[in-house]
């Protein structure tokens, strides 16, 4: 009986002192430390309307934009997800060969064989922010045709929206879908 | 290349943060005074007033009945909260009340340290109900398991087991609230939120709106790392770019999850006064790691042969359920320290895996034995050591000894009916689920059993990682595995306490050139054998039903 009064005793304390005190405190402290970060690392335009997440992948499907990954729960970030494709499920087989279809028709000048496998395969959130900088290449043709755009040009901005392998060997170089489509409207722009 | 020097370089950072912590541990459990007690004492003696604690020592009996009634207490409380989180505040996404069958799961899940989740936070659980019920959970849980390990260790060193409230508070106050608190800070640097606000929405380039979820996350995923306890605030986990946002966060998310698992053996070598004992357990587990670590890595590598023999570009491996940052290389380590610490947190989809690469990750929790969770693993990684040393004894025909004590018939029958337990809680629900709930399972053919015995192998190890693909909120899966994780939890601590019991009762008989010395590599070698054989004879051929038979029928 005596194990059942200090049970509950200690437990509520925990709740307050782990569920509440410790959340709090290091809410607290993020607020002040590391704002930015704290709030989501959200992205603002120039009139300050939010337009992003840094970190959050967006859905990109028009032409004349570099698209992401393949999402089944195309970017919606109030949730996240994926099918859940077993190599061996029938399903997955069917997605990538339209995909790699749908690849030939809208991007005539590059061959399958330079097509990278991440654009082919659902992310694992179904929010990844980012592709590999070889996905960001074959895209530049397309990009190019569509826009008008010197492939020179876009070439260069892949370059420079590329982020590379931490202390140079931590990660895998990325680069993030977001942040290359809003510097490509601002070259269009201009 | 660049893949494997980060692997290289994360164990080493593994390797050489496990002995300091490890002696840090035997500390902050030594019962004698030490210089810990000025900076914590005054915080604990403050708990142990308002809990009514008296730090008295317990019986074996005693310890197991305290800590199996105030984790009891506490699923009741949780599963209070999960029920009534509608009308409670800090809800601004205005989150129902969970279902019955559900809280039931969800609370013995988070007591457990399994942290299956058969629910998406995003959409299941108000900021409220993950802040007093998950995290709190997350706390207490990993400090029952370290509660009970030091226990056992005590028992093993023919010392009183101690007090549970005394052990579990300590954990708490000296291991990780401290810890959880520093690193969820560099989690929130690294671009983890922590906020209390409502999703934000975002008004997209393409002239969409995007409703982007988040929440007070840098505090909750340290504590999940740290205690290996591996529930997601987001419904993917630490593959959700907010809750592993980049290379560093990853590796502090593995550095985290190995820290108190790789130091317990050095503890233990501390606690019971043989050093040397406690390295060659650790070099066994560590050697069992390197080589299911490099197999996952092969496998993930080389990919889906069915999706590279279509003529695209595959040089980055198996991507389908990865993240780009990550790739295949962090991917493939982090699969294999989740479920070789039995953590569960991912940061690739493991329904996904090739077959062999997701075969790794459930025979690490079936073996339970490269490190385990926080406490509960090293607890079992002991029991097959005693049960090495009875082999051998068997095979030279003499009385076995561990640490001096004669290991005899009471020990052996409480550890041979423990060793039954876990392919009892995994291969008998998983046939029934087959049988009864095919529907429910979203792969045809072998991957479709490999999903079901993921899910049963995941509960009894307290791992908590799922196969996502499987329809599991339903009242079937949640009931199962409620009960599943409860007796793959509880049935071994208090097994195992009345060994440490009835071990710390018996005299110690004095060592002679016939004793068989168990810190030797051949003690290693008993020890890895045991491991393997009884692993092996128990699960293999269910293995071969469904990851390897799934391998097979990739052709190109």
């Amino acid at each position: 009986m005596k194990v059942l009064a200090s049970s509950l005793r200690i437990s509520l304390l925990f709740m307050a002192l782990c569920g509440l005190g410790y959340n709090l405190a290091v809410t607290g402290m993020a607020q002040i430390l590391f704002p930015e970060q704290a709030d989501g690392s959200l992205v603002q335009d120039d009139d300050g309307t939010v337009i992003g997440s840094r970190l959050i992948g967006q859905l990109f499907s028009e032409s004349e934009f570099f698209h992401g990954r393949i999402s089944s729960i195309e970017y919606q970030a109030d949730g996240s997800g994926s099918p859940n494709y077993a190599p061996s499920h029938p399903e997955l087989m069917e997605r990538v060969t339209a995909s790699v279809e749908e690849w030939k028709m809208n991007n005539p000048e590059v061959s399958v064989r330079d097509l990278p496998i991440d654009l082919l395969t659902n992310s694992a959130s179904g929010l990844d922010p980012d592709i590999s900088p070889e996905a960001a290449r074959a895209q530049i043709p397309r990009i190019s045709r569509l826009t008008g755009m010197e492939p020179q040009q876009l070439e260069r901005l892949v370059q420079e929206q590329t982020s590379q392998r931490t202390f140079g060997f931590l990660g895998e170089p990325a680069v993030n879908v977001l942040q290359l489509n809003i510097e490509l409207q601002r070259l269009l722009a201009r | 290349m660049a893949g494997m020097i980060a692997i290289v370089v994360t164990l080493l950072l593994v390797l050489l943060l496990a002995r300091p912590t490890g002696l840090y541990m035997a500390k902050a459990y030594d019962y004698n005074p030490s210089g810990l007690d000025r900076v914590y004492g005054p915080l604990e003696k403050l708990i142990y007033a308002i809990g009514g604690i008296h730090q008295e020592n317990q019986t074996w009996k005693r310890y197991a009945a305290t800590l199996v009634i105030s984790n009891s207490v506490m699923i009741l409380l949780v599963y209070l909260v999960f029920r009534t989180q509608a009308y409670l505040p800090l809800n601004p996404a205005g989150i129902a009340n969970m279902d019955p069958s559900l809280a039931f799961n969800t609370a013995i899940s988070f007591m457990t340290n399994t942290n299956l989740q058969h629910y998406s936070g995003e959409s299941g659980l108000s900021y409220l109900s993950q802040m007093i019920a998950i995290v709190f959970m997350m706390f207490t849980a990993p400090a029952t398991a370290l509660a009970a390990v030091f226990a056992f260790m005590r028992g093993l060193a023919g010392k009183p087991l101690g007090n549970f409230f005394v052990d579990m508070t300590r954990a708490i106050t000296r291991v990780l609230l401290p810890i959880a608190f520093v690193t969820a800070l560099i989690f929130i640097a690294q671009g983890v939120p922590q906020t209390l606000e409502p999703a934000a929405v975002a008004q997209t380039i393409q002239g969409g709106e995007q409703t982007i979820a988040r929440g007070p996350m840098g505090s909750f995923l340290s504590i999940k790392e740290l205690g290996n306890n591996g529930g997601g605030f987001m419904g993917v986990n630490s593959a959700h770019p907010f809750e592993n946002p980049n290379a560093i966060s990853n590796l502090i998310q593995i550095l985290l999850m190995m820290l108190l698992t790789t130091s317990l053996p050095f503890a233990y070598g501390k606690m019971v006064g043989n050093a040397k004992q406690g390295r060659v357990l650790f070099v066994s587990m560590a050697m069992l790691f390197i080589v299911l670590l490099g197999v996952s890595l092969t496998a993930e590598n080389a990919g889906n042969p069915a999706l590279n023999a279509m003529g695209i570009q595959h040089e980055q491996g198996s991507m389908e359920g990865k993240e780009v940052r990550f790739g295949v290389a962090q991917s493939s380590l982090y699969s294999v320290v989740t479920t070789a610490s039995e953590t569960g947190a991912v940061n690739a989809m493991h329904d996904t895996l090739t077959p062999i690469g997701g075969m790794i990750t459930i025979a690490n929790m079936m073996l339970n034995t490269a490190f385990g969770g926080v406490g509960a693993g090293f607890m079992n990684v002991l029991m097959y050591a005693i049960i090495g040393v009875f082999l051998s004894g068997l095979m030279v025909g003499r009385t076995p000894e561990f640490l001096g004590k004669k290991i005899e018939g009471k020990e052996m029958k409480l550890i041979a009916v423990t060793m039954l337990v876990s392919p009892f809680l995994i291969l008998v629900p998983t046939a029934i689920a087959l049988f009864s709930y095919p529907d429910t399972l979203s792969n045809p053919g072998f991957h479709g059993l490999t999903q079901a015995m993921y899910e049963f192998t995941s509960s009894a190890a307290n791992n908590g990682s799922g196969f996502e693909g499987l329809g599991d909120n339903t009242l079937f899966w949640n009931i199962t595995t409620g009960i599943v994780m409860f007796l793959g939890r509880y049935f071994s601590i208090v097994a195992l306490l009345a060994v440490a019991g009835s071990l710390a009762a018996k005299k110690t008989v004095p060592e002679t050139t016939g004793t068989f010395r168990t810190d030797t590599g051949l003690f290693a070698i008993v020890f890895l054998a045991a491991v393997l054989i009884v692993g092996a004879l128990t699960f293999f051929p269910s293995l071969v039903l469904g990851p390897i038979a799934e391998q097979l029928t990739l052709k190109p």
